[in-house]
């Protein structure tokens, strides 16, 4: 009866499927995972608690939150958007795609260059919103949304797929950590340039998607 | 304790001191009927940051339990004010110009100077960059001193309210993958599926692997909890073991899974906090961009693998 285990997988399948809270879905699921594979509640909530207590670096961006809602309180969406209305030439496919390329290099020399609340809401956002308003306004709250989604999606392709470009960063070294332990020796230099390709093959797909969504901003404008 | 152990602490005990302050902004909130249950909340939160690691785990783990019955009884809603308005923003705007992306940019230059000439390491260059950027700031825009409490936390209160329970919810996955390891649910998944690979086929074996590191990471939401699991279930006994070579196996067997992380509302912290992040009317909005671009990136990982491995 091993596949009993497998029960807190289900919890969260199931929570999802039927959309229930996330947050609780995820504690739930937990809670049954140790409980099929015979832990003691005591044993249950320590380790839910020292795992929650050892990730609080996961929560560190929240330090950030008021510096930025402060910029934002002082004109900072305001003024990309005039940026970018003075900018003729930069499209939103054009502005996104130079976010991802910055985001990626960054990512892959290990600068925290980038991020949701430290880079796409204060700046990459305000400045694709504002290229689509400068030559498209009004524009219509799906595609806002759109547009939004595209600004997200950009920093994670460059963030994901270049960081392991990196020797010390922590996915290079779980890569290194694991196979050695299973017998094969590896070093950080040679998983670090094996990662090269996936990292191009990213920026490329990402790049592709930002021109495409420039063509259909512009067709959907032109209906 | 080291000094950027120290530091660190320091900087969830003002992380702690925020989600305080949102609790009692819920208090005093007139938009929400659900005041006491968020101020809870976020009060119990403010408490397992600041007091958990002087306390036995158990404490915190009864608390990330309180946390998620509140917020399934659905009584954890968004509370403080909204957005400043456009007039307001619009007259700043006007007197500060351009200055106002230094701040924002400070705090990717601190960051990254911090990081790399600090013996601190790279999460406290975080926050040693947040608290550099929100001084700049307040110096900057000129905030008189009398108004400097409240100037430097009521915009952070704000987003966090904004972007609510979702925030925490990376941490808690971390303490799921911890209970998943401790029970052993990666060996039951990699005998299971190393049963259907059909034997001496490159080709399937790597498509098995990359696909099953991208399902496995969906399902978890988090791509090195796969990364252990499934490397040793397929990865090794089925990729490796017909010639393929460990480094670009273990290299695009990561990133293969996260493949899977671009469409999972698991990988909340990337695809599910954005969103509410950047007030997308459909918290999905991130996943569904992502998902053409995820599948196209999975096929070329296959590619990749079966060419550069063997």
């Amino acid at each position: 009866m091993q596949a009993i285990r497998l029960a807190g997988v289900l919890v969260v399948i199931a929570g999802f499927v039927l959309k229930k809270d996330t947050l609780a879905t995820i504690v739930a699921a937990g809670l049954v995972t140790g409980l099929v594979s015979g832990m003691s509640a005591g044993e249950i909530l320590n380790t839910l608690g020292s795992a929650f207590l050892s990730q609080r670096i996961a929560t560190l961006f929240v330090l950030t939150l008021p510096a930025i809602g402060l910029c934002e309180r002082f004109g900072l969406r305001d003024k990309a958007t005039d940026f970018i209305s003075r900018l003729k030439s930069a499209t939103t496919g054009r502005v996104v795609l130079f976010y991802l390329v910055i985001r990626a290099f960054a990512s892959a020399f290990s600068l925290r260059v980038g991020g949701h609340p430290q880079f796409v809401r204060p700046l990459v956002a305000p400045m694709a919103l504002g290229a689509a308003q400068a030559r498209f306004a009004p524009l219509s709250e799906d595609t806002e949304d759109k547009i939004k989604g595209l600004c997200a999606a950009a920093d994670n392709y460059g963030n994901f797929f270049a960081q392991n470009c990196f020797m010390g960063a922590s996915g290079t070294l779980l890569i290194v950590t694991t196979l050695t332990e299973q017998g094969f020796a590896v070093d950080p230099l040679h998983i670090a340039a094996a990662s090269i390709p996936a990292a191009i093959a990213a920026v490329l797909c990402g790049a592709a998607y930002c021109l495409l969504f420039d063509r259909k901003l512009k067709a959907g404008a032109a209906q | 304790m080291s000094i950027p152990d120290i530091l660190a602490e320091i900087f969830y005990i003002l992380i702690g001191g925020l989600f305080f302050l949102t609790g009692l902004a819920a208090l005093r909130g007139e938009r929400s009927r659900q005041r006491t249950g968020t101020a809870l909340f976020w009060f119990i939160l403010a408490f397992t940051f600041v007091a958990g690691p002087w306390l036995p785990a158990a404490v915190t783990g009864v608390c990330i339990v309180i946390l998620a019955v509140l917020t399934a009884l659905g009584m954890v809603r968004p509370c403080s004010p909204g957005s400043p308005p456009a007039s307001e923003t619009r007259r700043n705007a006007d007197r500060f110009g351009f200055r106002v992306v230094l701040p924002a940019a400070a705090l990717a230059v601190t960051a990254v100077v911090a990081a790399t000439f600090l013996p601190f390491g790279a999460s406290n260059a975080i926050g040693i960059s947040a608290l550099f950027a929100l001084i700049f700031a307040l110096v900057l825009f000129r905030v008189p001193a009398g108004e400097i409490p409240r100037a430097a936390t009521h915009d952070g209160v704000r987003l966090i309210d904004n972007i609510g329970p979702v925030g925490i919810l990376p941490q808690v996955l971390a303490a799921l993958g911890a209970l998943f390891t401790a029970a052993g649910v990666g060996e039951v998944i990699s005998s299971a599926v190393s049963s259907v690979i059909p034997q001496d086929s490159r080709l399937a074996a790597v498509a098995v692997y990359c696909i099953g590191m991208a399902l496995f990471t969906v399902i978890m939401g988090n791509g090195y909890a796969a990364f252990s699991v499934i490397t040793a279930g397929i990865g090794i006994p089925f990729v490796i073991a017909q010639g393929g070579n460990p480094v670009v196996v273990g290299a695009l067997g990561l990133t293969a899974g996260y493949c899977g992380t671009l469409v999972t509302p698991m990988a909340a912290n990337f695809n599910i906090m954005p969103a509410a992040l950047l007030e997308m009317r459909d918290k999905y909005g991130v996943i569904k961009t992502q998902a053409p671009v995820a599948a196209a990136l999975l096929a070329i990982h296959i590619v990749l693998m079966y060419f550069l491995a063997f």
